[in-house]
């Protein structure tokens, strides 16, 4: 009997495969949209993004046709320049890999070096276990991981942190996803004094920096995600503001942009506290104009580089 | 008798067959959906009143998944496979501040049970209590194979 039973569960190889059922059950095209709505440019994070949404979609469907295989290594190394979004991709790395049953809780738990590492001899190991059990069902990011392996002093507690990781990478595979992240030449001469790391990582993401036009893009994004918006002539304004902000000294790409932002929020709040004969309309309230861009440090600065 | 085996009946299911990992992970969810910080302790002192177990580890406090949990049982398990381990769940609510779960997750294989003792007090008096066999032995031999 248990016999028939078998060969009634094996489905039959010209089985139709509907990949757009099986997409739609997981919900996972809303978080993709969502994706690409949200995070301006980004096109080679997007593009591997989307790839490990497709190889885990047809993990899923190769299961229903028992054709199992090793469950996939989804590590990953996120490198780029301050403020490209590696955090924001990580938080929302979890929740894709979650709706893709690859993670059963999708939290993120963000971590440094601090939380790794300890300050005396038997201190690094419980804290980094007790980390990597905080993390266990979701991802456990370690920003600016390069940090966590110091060459210049060999009595530093970082590399046994680093070998607990590489063993929970290797064997709690199912249990949680380890994304490294940090700037691309630090991150290239950790990974070549830690070989062990580099090939237990699958997926190695470059962010690259934005372009101007992208920053306005996620400038106008910020604005209304905080119920404020350009006038014209602030638009304007402001597209000429970028390109002078990333000609000077520690820039950091959206961060940058969103320091910016909130300094034109508070011109904004005293240009109408200063006018307060006028009567205000909700309009005032949330538009930026030009002026509160361009009293802006950035371009006096360019002007006496020019005079 | 009621408990066949002299198997020691302390906290929860301690009456029904030893759980398996899956049924002691779908425990600890639950009390993680509660969010009462779990711990895990082991001792070789069966007695009834031995309320106070050694701590393996510290307590485990904003975990979101079994997962990190079943791997300290299972190191505590690997290092004492011979005594009693027991997961706790403590509620810290202001209020409540006391464990709501306990249960046995290990035990040694023979439980060699307890035996009645009886002192002879003033008089015809008689005290009773209970007394493990397994306690004679000093503690980390009581459960030797």
């Amino acid at each position: 009997m248990s016999a028939t039973n078998v060969v009634e569960l094996k489905l039959p190889d010209d089985t139709p495969v509907d990949l757009d059922a099986e997409l739609k059950a997981s919900n996972v095209q809303e978080v993709l949209d969502k994706l690409d709505r949200e995070l301006i440019g980004l096109k080679p994070v997007k593009t591997r993004i989307s790839e490990i949404a497709a190889l885990l979609l047809v993990d899923r469907v190769r299961k229903k046709f028992d054709l199992s295989s090793a469950i996939p290594s989804l590590h990953m190394n996120f490198t780029g320049n301050p403020g490209t979004g590696k955090t924001t991709v990580a938080l929302r790395m979890a929740e894709i890999l979650h709706r893709l049953g690859y993670v059963r809780t999708g939290h993120l738990v963000s971590v440094t070096r601090d939380d790794l590492v300890g300050q005396y001899i038997g201190h690094t190991a419980p804290k980094t276990k007790e980390v990597i059990k905080k993390a266990m069902g979701g991802v456990l990011f370690i920003d600016e991981a390069y940090y966590l392996y110091k060459p210049e002093n060999e009595r530093d507690y970082g590399a046994e942190s680093i070998e607990i990781l590489l063993q929970v990478m290797e064997n709690n595979r199912d249990d949680l996803v380890v994304i490294l992240a940090g700037y691309k030449d630090r991150m290239d001469r950790f990974f070549s004094s830690n070989p062990g790391m580099r090939s237990r990582i699958a997926h190695h993401v470059d962010f690259p920096d934005y372009m101007p036009d992208e920053l306005l893009g996620i400038a106008k994004l910020m604005l209304a995600q905080q119920n404020y918006r350009f006038s014209p002539e602030g638009e304007q304004a402001f597209e000429e503001y970028i390109p002078l902000r990333m000609k000077l000294e520690h820039f950091a790409n959206a961060r940058s942009i969103r320091n910016a932002l909130d300094r034109a929020r508070l011109r904004q709040a005293k240009r109408l506290f200063a006018s307060r004969g006028r009567k205000l309309t909700r309009t005032d309230l949330i538009t930026i104009e030009a002026e509160d861009i361009m009293l802006s440090r950035v371009f006096e600065e360019a002007d006496k580089k020019q005079g | 008798m009621t408990n066949t085996g002299n198997r020691v009946t302390q906290g929860q299911f301690s009456y029904l067959p030893d759980l398996t990992d899956v049924q002691i992970a779908a425990q600890i969810k639950y009390a993680l959906s509660n969010g009462w910080a779990i711990s895990v302790e082991y001792t070789d002192d069966p007695h009834p009143r031995n309320t106070y177990w050694e701590m393996y580890g510290m307590p485990m406090f904003d975990l979101k998944d079994p997962a990190g949990i079943l791997l300290e049982i299972n190191n505590c398990r690997k290092t004492f496979s011979e005594h009693y381990i027991r997961v706790m769940a403590f509620n810290s609510i202001r209020g409540v501040e006391s464990p709501a779960m306990s249960y046995i997750v290990n035990r040694p294989h023979n439980e060699p049970g307890f035996g009645l003792v009886r002192q002879e007090a003033e008089g015809r008096h008689v005290n009773y209590t209970v007394h493990s066999y397994a306690a004679d032995k000093p503690e980390g031999e009581r459960y030797l194979r």
